[in-house]
Order: structure tokens, then C-alpha cells, then sequence
């Protein structure tokens, strides 16, 4: 039997292997990682038949560009992507939200995401990857997870151990919707900062800096002032919390962030709009909106609700 | 004893030990994370103990903040033991190349070299936490005339193994990193072993920490 694979010829710009993430590992400074947009995540699985906690390929504005060498296999791109199937000498225009089957010697070029950071490739198979902590996903900061800790790079090979053989043909209707007004429920140093600050932070409008990756989101608009301590006493983070250091701009921890930080927590993005949240590209426009804990659980059970239904209209 | 939990967002508590770093109040932080850790809560997805707080992280398709708190505030954690701390000895090598702060540091305090490492070599440091980056301990005290602030314009790349104080704390960089402590000294020890799934930190909270002065030849030739 002939090994099935991928070449990659492009890696794109942070192109990684991510599931759901590791959990229980905060207390020794590993970040939960897993993909970014959870929901897109999950999709990318279903159209392709895989496990809901299987491994995906994410990428960010760019994607890769791969060639397929083995029998006919499954994938899905899921997000707002633009990408391309070389076929000998035609160009199938990709769609997203849909099954395609690839071919021996297919070029898969994912070319770039449209208005938006994240895309997802789903593939009907199981790849050969490395687990640590029952989860691949990479870590490039702490070179952690599958391919050694790093981005897929230029040249390397994706090993098929086992392709899906039911090759059925799987669509969604879904387009991926814009956010403007986070919502965030207050944090726990609300009050270290002066009126005119608090002010600021729910009603002004703030711009997402070229500065974010998949550890933070660094936001400038009009400084916040703070009237307490620009430090606090370092202790626990989690994704979403809002953090605002000594020159008055948020930044926004997201799932590589560190585990501890210093700074006062101005507020929390609540889970509902998580996967939105990190689709903005820089120079997007936010608002921040201020929502109470019974709010945000509500609206977390109508986003479940939401992409379950989506699931199961595939 | 936990004076007040509070939500951090949807989905966390946030468990508040008091305003003061000090042994005590973190020994106390500790129990009650390995003790919550131990009982394998369904839906907690993460523990995170610092100086003076627990944050609980929880996944809300699972449970909730009213469900949790009520649960961890009646949480009997006398029923479990006390748990046993390590003793470890740490290589440093302070020749000036891997010292990279020490001459801003003789200013900023105005001691002598010979006397900053002195006084850094003959104490038993306890440490409070691991994290910010994997398994960076957290280490203190130090002596009041050791204490100094963050850089003022952090490095963007610390090299991997250095040994940075901060105030009354001690860190050690466990891979290379951004980072504004002030450097000392370098181990060539490995703080943090990904290799290791069950125990990757060489290092945990409530553990002792001292540091043995090595030769730049030993440095080199430092073998695990």
C-alpha cells in the first residue's frame, strides 16, 4: 500500500494543527491553545465525517498551499476563504462550508481569508501526529504540540495514517457574521479606574492593533485611565479577560495567553462571542458593551444552541 | 481561608485569599488547590493558584458559577492531607555574560557585586507559583535591600535558563521569552521538561528553592 499525503508547498502565515485544546495544565503555565473560532472548528469537522475533537488545520490571512499525493480523500474549508483546486491544468474556484473530494496530485492553494483572521481545513482522515497532554494542538511560543511545537513550513510532508472511506457529499448554508459590540461582563479591578476611564471603555470606539496573534489582542483607542495601581499582584488569567497596562490601552488575552499577568482586568469577554471576537482583523472597529452574569449565560446557551443546530444540519 | 469568590467573566470564579503576599496566605492557596484538584470537580477545566488567589475555570456547557461557588464554598478541605514539599538546588553560573543586569543592579541598589550574590546564595526562597510562561517558578523572598523594579523597556528575548529578580521575587525564564526582570545569573538545569507529561515542572509551589554558585567551566560542561 502506497502512503497517503500531503506536500506542502506554502506554509502561510501561522498555519498550525489545533483541536479543542489541554485542559488542567494553567497551574504550570501552559494555556489552554486549541482553535481560535470553535465553531468553524467544529464544522470543518462534521463536513468531513471526522470526530468533533479532531485535529484541524488552522490559518491565519494567508493560508498554505498543499499537494496531494494518494487516493481520493475528503476535505472541508470552513470560515470566510478564498481557495483554489489545481486540477492538471484546471482551477476549480473552492467553496467554503462544503465537502470537495481531492485527487492524486491535486494542489489545494489556500490563498487568503476575506476580512477575517481565521480559516479551517478539515480532512476526512487521520493524520500521524504527536499528542502532549491528549491534545495536538500547537503551541509555537512554548513548543508545545504537534510538528514539533512549530507552524507548518515550506517543503514538509502531512502523513495520512488512515483515510475516511465514506466519501459522501456534505453542504452548509452559513455565512460567518460580523461583530462590532463586544460584550464583556465587568472585571475584577473594575474600580481602579477613574469615571472618565470607565466612560471611555463602554462607550468610545477602540481599533484592533497589528500587534495580536493567538496569545492577545492589543487594542488602541482613548486612553483609560487608571487611579489605583497600573500593577496588581500577579495572578491567574483566562481567555477573554481584559487587561489594562500602564499606557491605557486593552489587551485582550486570548488562547496562547500567558497563564499570570500583572496587570488590572478591566473586563471580560463573555464566551458567547468569543469566536467572533478573534475573526477581527487589525484596523477593525469595537465597541465594548457591558453585559451582567445571567446576560451572558443566556446568550452562551443560544450560541450552543446556534452551533449545534448548525452540526446538525450537516 | 477563601474571603470572597466572585465571577472573572462567564465562566471562572475567582477565589480571593486576601490583599498580602506572604507565605501563609499562599500556603493556604496551595492546600486548597491540590486538595480541589484532587477531587476531579466535573466540569472544572483548569486551576490557576497565585500569591493570593485561586481562579476556577469551568466549562459552562458543563456547569455554572452559582453551581461552583456554592459547591467550593462548602469545599471541606481539612480532610485532606498535608501535602509533602520538595527541597531543590539550583546551578547558577554568574560570569558577566549570563549575569546581564548586575552592574545595573550594583547601581540601582548600591551594593557590590560580591555582596548581591552573597546574600542571594545563602537564602532558601519558597515558591508561591509556576506559570506566566510553562513551568516559570515564582520564588521569595528576597531581602529588602535586594528589591528592585521591572526594566523600564522589557528585553524581547530573554535567554532560556536565566535567573531574574523583581521586587521580593526570584524567576527563572524556562525557554527563551520577552521578559523585564533583572538578570543575574543562568542555570543550565531544565526548569520545565515537556517531555515529562505527569511532572513536566521541575518546580512547585510550595516547594524550597537555593541556588549553588557554579564556574563558567562547570556551566559548560553541565551535564542532567
Amino acid at each position: 500500500m502506497s502512503k497517503n499525503y500531503f506536500k506542502i508547498i506554502r506554509g502561510g502565515i501561522n498555519t498550525t494543527f489545533q483541536d479543542q485544546g489541554r485542559k488542567n495544565l494553567y497551574h504550570i503555565g501552559i494555556p489552554f491553545s486549541g482553535a481560535m473560532d470553535n465553531r468553524n472548528y467544529l464544522l470543518a469537522n462534521k463536513l468531513v465525517g471526522n470526530k468533533s475533537e479532531a485535529p484541524i488545520i488552522e490559518f491565519a490571512y494567508q493560508g498554505p498551499l498543499l499537494k496531494y499525493f494518494g487516493t481520493k480523500i475528503n476535505i472541508a474549508i470552513t470560515g470566510d476563504v478564498n481557495f483554489i483546486i489545481n486540477r492538471n491544468s484546471n482551477q476549480i474556484i473552492g467553496k467554503c462550508y462544503q465537502s470537495i473530494t481531492l485527487e492524486n496530485e491535486d494542489e489545494l492553494d489556500i490563498i487568503s481569508t476575506n476580512k477575517s483572521v481565521y480559516g479551517y481545513l478539515g480532512i476526512s482522515a487521520e493524520l500521524k501526529l504527536k499528542f502532549q497532554w491528549s491534545s495536538c494542538s500547537t503551541n509555537t511560543k512554548a513548543r508545545i504540540g504537534a510538528n514539533d511545537g512549530s507552524k507548518l513550513k515550506e517543503n514538509q510532508e502531512i502523513d495520512i495514517l488512515k483515510i475516511n472511506k465514506n466519501l459522501t457529499n456534505t453542504k452548509l448554508d452559513y455565512t460567518n457574521t460580523k461583530i462590532e459590540k463586544i460584550r464583556v461582563i465587568k472585571g475584577t479591578n473594575f474600580d481602579y479606574f477613574s469615571e472618565n476611564g470607565k466612560k471611555i471603555f463602554f462607550e468610545k470606539e477602540f481599533t484592533v492593533s497589528k500587534l495580536s496573534d493567538r496569545m492577545g489582542m492589543r487594542l488602541e483607542g482613548t486612553k483609560i485611565e487608571n487611579i489605583t495601581d497600573t500593577n496588581i499582584k500577579s495572578e491567574g488569567l483566562i481567555k477573554g479577560v481584559i487587561q489594562v497596562p500602564a499606557d491605557g490601552n486593552p489587551i485582550i488575552m486570548l488562547s496562547d495567553h500567558g497563564t499570570i499577568g500583572g496587570y488590572p482586568k478591566i473586563g471580560v469577554v463573555i464566551s458567547a462571542d468569543y469566536d467572533k471576537l478573534v475573526q477581527l482583523t487589525p484596523g477593525s472597529k469595537i465597541k465594548f458593551q457591558e453585559v451582567n452574569l445571567a446576560s451572558a449565560e443566556s446568550l452562551f446557551k443560544l450560541y450552543e444552541l446556534e452551533t449545534q443546530n448548525l452540526i446538525s444540519q450537516i | 481561608m477563601i474571603k470572597n469568590i466572585s465571577n472573572l467573566g462567564d465562566a471562572a470564579l475567582y477565589c480571593d485569599f486576601g490583599g498580602e503576599v506572604n507565605k501563609e496566605i499562599n500556603t493556604e492557596v496551595i492546600q486548597y488547590f491540590r486538595s480541589i484538584k484532587k477531587e476531579k470537580i466535573p466540569g472544572i477545566n483548569n486551576l490557576t493558584p497565585s500569591y493570593n488567589k485561586l481562579i476556577i475555570s469551568f466549562d459552562l456547557k458543563k456547569t455554572n458559577y452559582k453551581d461552583l461557588k456554592n459547591l467550593i464554598e462548602n469545599f471541606n478541605i481539612n480532610k485532606y492531607e498535608k501535602f509533602k514539599n520538595k527541597k531543590i538546588e539550583i546551578p547558577v553560573c554568574c560570569d558577566e555574560s549570563l549575569g546581564l543586569d548586575i552592574t545595573r543592579l550594583e547601581e540601582k541598589l548600591n551594593i557590590d557585586r560580591e555582596k548581591i550574590y552573597e546574600n542571594f546564595f545563602r537564602k532558601n526562597f519558597f515558591c508561591y507559583m509556576t506559570g506566566f510562561i510553562a513551568g516559570m517558578p515564582f520564588l521569595g523572598d528576597l531581602d529588602s535591600n535586594m528589591r528592585v523594579k521591572r526594566l523600564e523597556t522589557p528585553r524581547v528575548k530573554v535567554p532560556k535558563g536565566s535567573i531574574g529578580i523583581t521586587e521580593q521575587f526570584v524567576n527563572i525564564y524556562t525557554f527563551e521569552s520577552p521578559g523585564g526582570w533583572n538578570i543575574i545569573g543562568n542555570t543550565p538545569l531544565k526548569i520545565f521538561d515537556k517531555i515529562q507529561e505527569t511532572d513536566p515542572n521541575l518546580i512547585n509551589p510550595g516547594d524550597t528553592v537555593v541556588f549553588k554558585k557554579i564556574t563558567k567551566d562547570q556551566f559548560r560542561n553541565y551535564n542532567e
